[in-house]
């Protein structure tokens, strides 16, 4: 019976990745509906933020913050939110990828390029790869706390008010449903003005108390909440992703056991047939 | 029936209210506010204190905002709170007060006062959110 004692040895290790693989599949759907929900909480703030933030942006306003201030690009920032761990699927790779490509076409313009990330996989992964990283947050955890983010995104904030950075960009994945996820780059700063409503007429805001304070803590907390938005939401793309990626390797195990179990069984009846044939040969010669 | 304005009020955790109102009045750091429709383009701060929405229909609920922004704009009144609650915990609230005060009263080298009057005036402006809502339902 050659060959049928490794198909089984085989058979048998492939069964116990499959009970993994399915194990971490549920794993990742309990996650996953968690971190959902958190992203659900989290989500008409952002977007509130972001209107009052455009709004701003298209006001004729006397004050005119840095944040504000469109200037020649020399070297731009990005703000790179991965996942800690592997096993999803393509999806750091594809974010990867987005950031890569439209980091390159600065590149070719001569503009230098500076990062930051957020999750083991981009501090790794651009820690070995062109460009440079000069803020990183490892182990972000299941419920990513907005107070391990403002360290490393006051850096890049500094570094844009010193000149020192003309454009600042988050790059993360967009949740669309559980089998899609988008990976998008948004410009954070200068801050983008609202295109297609058309304002008559110039106007500016009342300001209680006075521009300067109301504006830097406006500001601040908008930097803040988009930034911990695009963490747990790429936290929920992870989750699904995974789930998705281990679903299709459970079932690929699956597969593989059942072309290994008939490889097995043929193997199995050759060795019998085999025997027999010998069997009767055997008793014919006497 | 008066005229009425879109009005959102979301917190970093949910969204608490959207829908038309009459007028929204609010704790501005330089003063009270009731914002109407046809009010001028107005960003403020807010202190910790009750938000009264006075809905389309003339139907009144109370907020307690712990401090945010608020932005005007001649369509849409957006609330961005810090934190919002619509059902306050007296106890908790009480002995907030209670715990700052004391600090304040005692007033030990090492102690921060501003986080401490923070802490003071948050606890005060529930427990005024609380008797605003009691009136308001007692009538």
């Amino acid at each position: 019976m050659a060959g049928g004692k490794e198909v089984r040895t085989k058979i048998s290790s492939i069964q116990s990745t499959q009970k993994i693989t399915s194990a971490m599949e549920m794993v990742a759907a309990s996650k996953m509906r968690k971190a959902q929900d958190r992203m659900a909480l989290g989500r008409p703030y952002a977007k509130r933020i972001r209107a009052v933030i455009g709004h701003i942006a298209s006001a004729s306003a006397e004050y005119q913050h840095i944040y504000l201030q469109e200037r020649e690009a020399k070297r731009v920032g990005y703000i790179l939110v991965s996942t800690d761990r592997g096993l999803c699927g393509g999806l750091n790779i594809n974010m990867f990828k987005a950031a890569i490509g439209d980091m390159q076409a600065w590149q070719k313009k001569g503009v230098e390029v500076e990062i930051c990330a957020l999750g083991n996989k981009a501090a790794a992964f651009f820690g070995n790869a062109t460009g440079r990283v000069i803020a990183a947050v490892r182990d972000l955890g299941d419920s990513p706390k907005a107070q391990k983010l403002l360290g490393p995104l006051s850096i890049m904030l500094e570094r844009f008010e010193s000149g020192d950075l003309d454009r600042l960009y988050l790059v993360s994945n967009e949740f669309v449903n559980t089998m899609t996820q988008k990976p998008t780059v948004h410009q954070l700063l200068p801050l983008v003005k609202i295109s297609g409503e058309k304002l008559q007429h110039k106007w500016d805001y009342l300001y209680e108390p006075d521009p300067v304070t109301l504006l830097d803590g406006l500001l601040q907390r908008y930097m803040e909440s988009q930034v911990h938005q695009a963490v747990v939401e790429n936290k929920a793309c992870e989750q699904a992703a995974r789930m998705i990626a281990m679903k299709s390797a459970t079932d690929n195990a699956g597969d593989l056991i059942d072309s290994l179990q008939l490889v097995y069984n043929k193997a199995r009846q050759a060795a019998i047939t085999q025997e027999l044939s010998e069997i009767v040969s055997g008793a014919a010669a006497v | 029936m008066a005229m009425t304005i879109h009005c959102d009020i979301v917190s970093a955790e949910q969204s608490f209210f959207s829908g038309l109102v009459e007028m929204i009045v609010v704790n501005g750091t330089e003063g009270e506010l009731g914002i109407a429709y046809g009010h001028a383009q107005l960003l403020t701060t807010l202190k910790p204190g009750p938000v009264r929405i006075i809905k389309a229909g003339g139907e009144e609920e109370i907020l307690y905002v712990s401090g945010g922004f608020i932005e005007v704009q001649p369509g849409l009144i957006t609330l961005l709170a810090d934190i919002a609650e619509r059902n306050i915990d007296e106890k908790s609230a009480q002995k907030m007060r209670d715990e700052a005060a004391q600090v304040l009263a005692n007033a030990p080298a090492d102690v921060d006062y501003s986080r401490i009057s923070a802490q003071l005036a948050e606890a005060e402006a529930r427990l005024r959110t609380l008797q605003a809502i009691r009136k308001a339902s007692g009538k």
